[in-house]
């Protein structure tokens, strides 16, 4: 399938417009490596030439890490000086040095640098209990020819999302129930084929698509006792077909997010759905979670991207038989697939709403004097409707925070600027360096509408205070994003312990929930003996008509405590108990998962839950796909 | 073991309370006009600067709560909305406070020379101060003094100001009467708005306006924190030094931003000011007997100056502990049910809302009762009031020595003078108190004023003022004994010594007199336990398995105690003799104080009682509702009077009861 000397013009083209991808996501470098094995388009393809990009090997641990976040060259670590680094060479932030992140970290959580809090290195396979096998199952799965493993490395891999104490229990080397075999179905035959064994010899599936729950979804219920079978669909990641009358692409579920846009930007096309976790995150696991997208402004998140689904379920295949853009055919079915979380079936095939590349695209960033006039803006954009693809808005303990990753400036003009420019906000304008915020803004679309919208933007930004801070803060703050998670590594290596949560609340209650939660964490880590304050901070991430999304950050230092898992999920608790209490939703885009079901009756009512209930007693009677996740 | 734990834990002597200090003290020793310009730079909740009460204004005349109900009123009344705007900038006009620094200087100034003169000392629990400090940087502070005199809030507001702590917006009534309260003395009324007084009408019942603007006023100072609020939990000033039932429209509006999440707690603190005499002493008593009271008037309050030649000995005041509302939520309330309504449509408090802030309420004012400080002079007044007839001094001394030791293990908060020999002790507050009592060939007795041309009825009412007086002080220790007192009349009319049986009276008598005491709603079983407890640690009772039996030594306790109720227990015999006896087809409301006085005058001349507190307004208010309560009456509109209907069965079988000649019904019953 790789490319030929005729088409290298067209090859060429493809490669320029690969490096418009995602710009926060890659190294500046790539240009020149051989990494990315992008198959060039065939624009009129068929059913026939599906697109292939294979980044997620089967052996998973290869290239990521199995007890922490990404990949497993890229990780944040305090080098000989103290200094901190990011290592590898994927990200802009790749082989930088962030010189004020040591006194951040120190100041911020009371940590040192001399106590280490190091993690087991290699999984301990003798800790993994020998697979629970069903040789019925087995013995007719070889005959399908499906790869399968009970490898307890890759076993290991699969029985755990990115929640704080699933991690946190790897990096002290403590297993517990892991699935007994994995499987790679290669398509939806494949899959069929495997949810018909499954239900002949009773064995429980759980779906795995990029494993970056952060909803227990993926942990294997302790109290299964059937062999539990791990279906990952990481090999299942072809675009089968591009529709570019209808705009609409047909994508096996499987393939991750970067593969998949990275493909559809080499055809000059997107989807436009950029969850934080599109590095890793698949498409079945968007559709089986209802994930929103960064950029959910332009393009709408994963509910209104969705055209038609196929699902696998115990009782045959669940589609409909249109692409008709709204249909009026009773409760939408859809809506029973998106956000199951593997309750009901594997979502193996996804038709999927697709756009031009944008023309052009454009960071910015706002300071506010205070993060009430800042949620005050976010509203106002909403009301009239003009929210750029994204804009988000920091609070001043994330603003800081952000300070703290810059890299080191390369050239004194430069942090002589960045002098001037703090000379003139706080002392100039009078602007509370304690208290200022910031938002960060991405444009998209034809370059005219950009510069007009970014105009449109700015003035209301005016009204209420704001002071336009360049671009460049703007892009940092989206790569923030990326780089996040790997940040929660460095921190459990000296001993501090953090998670991120959503919630999604009405316009009126932003600013209240906002302040209450973080208070709330702040009052129970004291009551719980954390020995200095957790550093609790909250943004906006998203806007909508009605409300907006506001994304939490937590972490504390946990020494001196003798369970600080336990505590921090008493923590995590009250902070949900308390952002209910002030008008929050259970959840924005995480889902549920086993973490939030016990709250999800009281969200959606004892007949809801019955409602769904009914559901799955119909689809899958024998509880097939039996990660008790939501009910 | 494990039950002494338990018990050692509850047990109210132990309680740990603080030290006081003097404030006036370095008044006396430095300049007052130099304290009184002194920099003055007070702490403020996270950091927030003071608001101008314009801003202040203009911010609860453009909340969303105000415009919502200004045209809801304008429609209902069709009437154009500014109209009603312009009715509300008059209502905020009206009630809103200015507060001035400038004032509370002058004040600062005047009330230290008047406090030099009136008292002896001012003296304050610092540590109380501290706590305070901090509360308010952390949380919106609500202030709740106890009430038992004109001048509590002046001397609110002198301590903070002392202190350098934000200086209190007090809410204060305004009377039935637009005018007639502190707004009629003009001057003085401006005086007070100057130094952060707002003005409240006595009664705004239907007038959807008015509480908006209100509400929206208390909540925008509360939510943005820019001083401590403060209000009286008991509505008005007790005549009788007893708690009153603590009202719960303020403190309603100051937990509901609490509750929809507008701020994320709210500090109570509950402020306890005792009075060694109070200054509206013999006032009060007037007052309650229905004699005339002086008209309220700033001239009344100028000839008032004769006071400042008396010595009304010390001022204690002891800032509690600040109560986190949302600690005392946890679990009761679930704050979800605001979610789904716009914040600003007022609605009505839930059923569970309603009792959990009442039960708030009375745990306050408990915690007020708690740390109030006892003078001698009060454990002498609860002996004379046992003695009417006089008592021989020695037997008083020897009395209030053993008084003291009960009232001690009861956990009562006493202020006794250092190592002075009991007897001293008990002079000088006798010669304190020279107005209420005289000391005459080695007997104590309280003044009578033996006027020759005096009418029987007149020669009643003046001792009556003085009986009354002095029972103000007895009642200032009530709330140490009441429980144990209520659990020794239980075991007087309880039929048998079986603790069902002494329970079920317990409960009974607990009822009959919930709007006469302060005992929190539904605290039937913590009560008994309480009382138990306390009686069987000194050593009165034996609490078996079955019975409560009474010790040898424990006799005088109990009779004691029951003594000191007994008064009340008449009281209410007297009302319920008055509606068996004398009202057959029912009785107009209004006629209903000055009737049952006279009968009681009748009862006390013709020496069926000698009991004068049937005599008191406020007995007979509280045993109105009481009867009311218990359905041995009801209210009914008889041509356009509310009248009282009387269920004659009832109100015997509640005499008798009282009487003791029948044992109390179940609580089952008793409960209706």
């Amino acid at each position: 399938m790789a490319s030929n000397g005729n088409n290298s013009e067209r090859h060429r083209i493809a490669h320029q417009r690969l490096r418009i991808i995602a710009g926060h996501l890659l190294n500046e470098e790539y240009r020149g490596t051989t990494r990315i094995f992008a198959n060039d388009c065939k624009a009129k393809l068929t059913d026939t030439n599906p697109i292939v990009s294979r980044t997620v090997p089967r052996k998973r641990q290869e290239i990521m890490k199995w007890n922490g976040w990404g990949y497993s060259d890229s990780r944040f670590l305090f080098n000989k000086k103290g200094q901190a680094e990011f290592t590898g060479k994927r990200y802009r932030l790749s082989g930088m040095i962030m010189p004020g992140l040591k006194d951040w970290f120190e100041g911020t959580f009371g940590a040192s640098l001399l106590h280490k809090t190091p993690a087991t290195t290699a999984v301990n396979t003798s800790m993994v209990q020998p697979p629970s096998l069903n040789e019925d199952f087995i013995q007719e799965l070889k005959t399908t020819g499906v790869p399968f493993s009970l490898d307890p490395e890759d076993r290991v891999f699969r029985a755990h999302g990115h929640c704080l104490y699933e991690i946190f229990s790897l990096r002290e080397g403590k297993i517990g129930r892991v699935p007994d075999m994995v499987v790679w179905p290669n398509s939806h035959n494949d899959v069929m084929k495997i949810v018909e064994l499954a239900c002949q010899h009773n064995v429980c599936l759980i779906p795995y698509g990029g494993g970056t729950s952060v909803s227990s979804g993926l942990e294997c219920p302790p109290e299964e006792s059937r062999s539990i079978v791990s279906l990952d669909t990481s090999q299942m990641n072809r675009i089968l077909w591009i529709d570019e009358k209808n705009l609409t692409a047909h994508i096996e579920a499987g393939i991750v997010g970067q593969d998949l846009e990275r493909t559809l930007n080499a055809c000059g096309y997107c989807t436009g759905h950029e969850p934080d976790s599109m590095e890793f995150s698949s498409l079945g696991g968007w559709v089986a979670t209802r994930a929103s997208g960064m950029k959910k402004n332009i393009y709408g998140n994963i509910e209104d991207l969705v055209v038609r689904v196929k699902m696998v379920t115990p009782r045959g295949v669940i589609e409909k038989s249109c692409q008709g853009p709204r249909t009026s055919t009773g409760p939408d079915i859809h809506h029973f697939i998106l956000g199951s979380e593997g309750t009901l079936g594997v979502i193996t095939e996804v038709t999927m709403k697709i756009r031009p590349i944008p023309e052009h695209k454009k960071y910015g960033s706002v300071v506010f004097p205070n993060f009430e006039q800042g949620v005050a803006c976010l509203r106002e954009v909403a009301r009239h409707r003009c929210a750029p693809a994204s804009i988000r808005l920091m609070d001043n303990a994330q603003f800081q925070f952000g300070l703290a990753l810059k890299p080191q400036v390369s050239s004194i003009f430069t942090s002589f600027l960045d002098g001037l420019k703090k000379l003139y906000i706080t002392k100039f304008k009078g602007f509370d360096p304690h208290r200022l915020c910031v938002a960060t803004l991405l444009f998209e679309g034809p370059r005219e509408r950009v510069l007009q919208h970014e105009k449109q933007v700015y003035d209301i930004a005016a009204k209420f205070g704001g002071l336009a801070a360049g671009e460049d803060n703007g892009q940092r703050g989206y790569m923030l994003t990326f780089v996040i998670a790997y940040l929660r590594d460095l921190g459990m290596d000296y001993s501090v312990i953090g998670e991120s949560f959503e919630t999604s609340v009405p316009w009126d209650r932003v600013l209240d929930l906002c302040r209450n939660v973080k208070e709330r964490i702040v009052k129970e880590c004291k009551e719980r003996g954390v020995q200095f304050p957790p550093l609790s901070t909250c943004r906006v991430t998203q806007t909508y008509d009605t409300g907006a999304c506001v994304y939490f950050y937590f972490a504390f230092n946990y020494r001196g405590l003798s369970n600080p898992i336990h505590v921090y999920e008493q923590v995590e608790h009250a902070a949900r108990e308390e952002i209910l209490a002030n008008g929050g939703s259970l959840s924005h885009h995480h889902g549920v998962g086993k973490l939030r079901k016990q709250w999800l009756k009281e969200s959606i009512s004892g007949v809801g839950i019955g409602m769904l209930k009914s559901v799955k007693e119909f689809v899958d009677p024998n509880n097939i796909f039996g990660n008790r996740n939501l009910l | 073991m494990e039950s002494k734990t338990l018990y050692s834990q509850r047990d109210p002597s132990l309680k740990k309370r603080d030290d006081f200090e003097d404030i006036l003290e370095e008044r006396r020793n430095s300049s007052d006009l130099r304290y009184a310009l002194r920099c003055y730079t007070p702490v403020l909740y996270k950091g927030m600067t003071p608001c101008k009460t314009t801003i202040l204004k203009t911010i609860v005349l453009q909340s969303d709560q105000l415009h919502y109900v200004i045209n809801q009123v304008a429609k209902e009344t069709g009437e154009a909305s500014d109209i009603i705007q312009e009715e509300a900038v008059n209502i905020l006009e009206e009630m809103a406070h200015r507060l001035q620094l400038s004032t509370i200087r002058f004040f600062a100034f005047t009330l230290s020379k008047a406090f030099k003169t009136l008292f002896q000392s001012v003296r304050v629990n610092e540590e109380g101060i501290q706590r305070l400090q901090q509360a308010i940087q952390e949380h919106p502070v609500v202030l709740l003094p106890s009430h038992r005199s004109y001048i509590d809030f002046l001397i609110m507001s002198y301590i903070l100001y002392t202190y350098d702590l934000a200086l209190p917006v007090i809410a204060a009534g305004m009377g039935k009467y637009l005018g007639s309260y502190f707004l009629g003395m003009k001057f003085i009324g401006e005086m007070l708005r100057m130094s952060g007084a707002f003005f409240i009408r006595r009664s705004f019942g239907g007038d959807k306006l008015y509480w908006a603007v209100f509400s929206e006023y208390v909540k925008t100072m509360l939510r943005n924190g820019y001083a401590p609020i403060e209000f009286f939990l008991e509505g008005t000033r007790s005549r009788t030094c007893k708690s009153l039932t603590p009202k719960l429209g303020l403190l309603n509006i100051v937990m509901e931003p609490f509750f929809k999440g507008e701020v994320f707690d709210v500090s109570l603190v509950p402020i306890s000011i005792s009075y060694e005499r109070v200054l509206e002493e013999t006032l009060y008593a007037r007052e309650l007997l229905g004699v005339p009271k002086p008209k309220e008037s700033t001239s009344g309050l100028l000839k008032a100056r004769r006071i400042l030649s008396e010595d009304y000995g010390s001022i204690h005041v002891y800032f509690g502990q600040p109560v986190s509302v949302r600690s005392l939520a946890q679990g009761r309330i679930n704050r979800s049910q605001y979610n789904l309504v716009p914040r600003y449509i007022p609605r009505k408090p839930s059923e569970e809302t309603q009792g959990f802030v009442n039960d708030t309420a009375f745990k306050l004012v408990r915690k007020q009762e708690e740390n109030m400080v006892l003078r001698p002079w009060v454990l002498i007044a609860a002996i004379l009031m046992q003695n009417l007839d006089g008592i021989d001094s020695a037997l008083l001394t020897e009395q209030t020595a053993w008084l003291r030791g009960l009232a001690q293990a009861f956990g009562a908060f006493l202020d006794w003078p250092g190592q002075e020999p009991v007897g001293k002790v008990v002079s000088s507050s006798l010669s304190l108190h020279h107005g209420l009592v005289r000391v005459a060939g080695g007997r104590v007795q309280l003044a009578q004023e033996l006027q020759e041309t005096a009418s029987p009825k007149e020669a009643l009412f003046n001792h009556a003022v003085c009986v009354l007086s002095c029972a103000s002080y007895r009642n200032q220790i009530l709330h140490v004994f009441l429980r144990p007192a209520l659990l020794a009349l239980a075991m007087d009319t309880a039929a048998t010594s079986r603790k069902d049986d002494v329970y079920s009276s317990f409960v009974y008598l607990r009822n009959v007199f919930s709007n006469e005491f302060i005992l929190c709603p539904g605290a039937m079983v913590q009560d008994f336990e309480e009382a138990c407890y306390l009686l069987m640690k000194c050593g009165a009772v034996q609490i078996l398995k079955q019975d409560i039996v009474v010790t040898e030594r424990g006799q005088p306790v109990l009779s004691f105690l029951s003594g000191m109720l007994e008064p009340f227990l008449q009281g209410y015999q007297v009302v319920c003799r008055y509606f068996s006896e004398e009202v057959s087809e029912g009785l107009a409301e209004k006629q209903y104080i000055p009737a049952v006085r006279s009968f009681a005058v009748k009862c006390i001349l013709s020496d069926s009682i000698r009991c004068y507190e049937a005599l008191s307004s406020d007995l007979q208010k509280n045993a109105l509702a009481a009867l009311l309560r218990m359905n041995a009456l009801r209210k009914a509109k008889v041509a356009d009077q509310a009248t009282l209907k009387v269920n004659k069965m009832v109100v015997k079988t509640l005499e008798d009861t009282l009487g003791g000649k029948v044992p109390a019904q179940k609580p089952v019953l008793a409960r209706l």
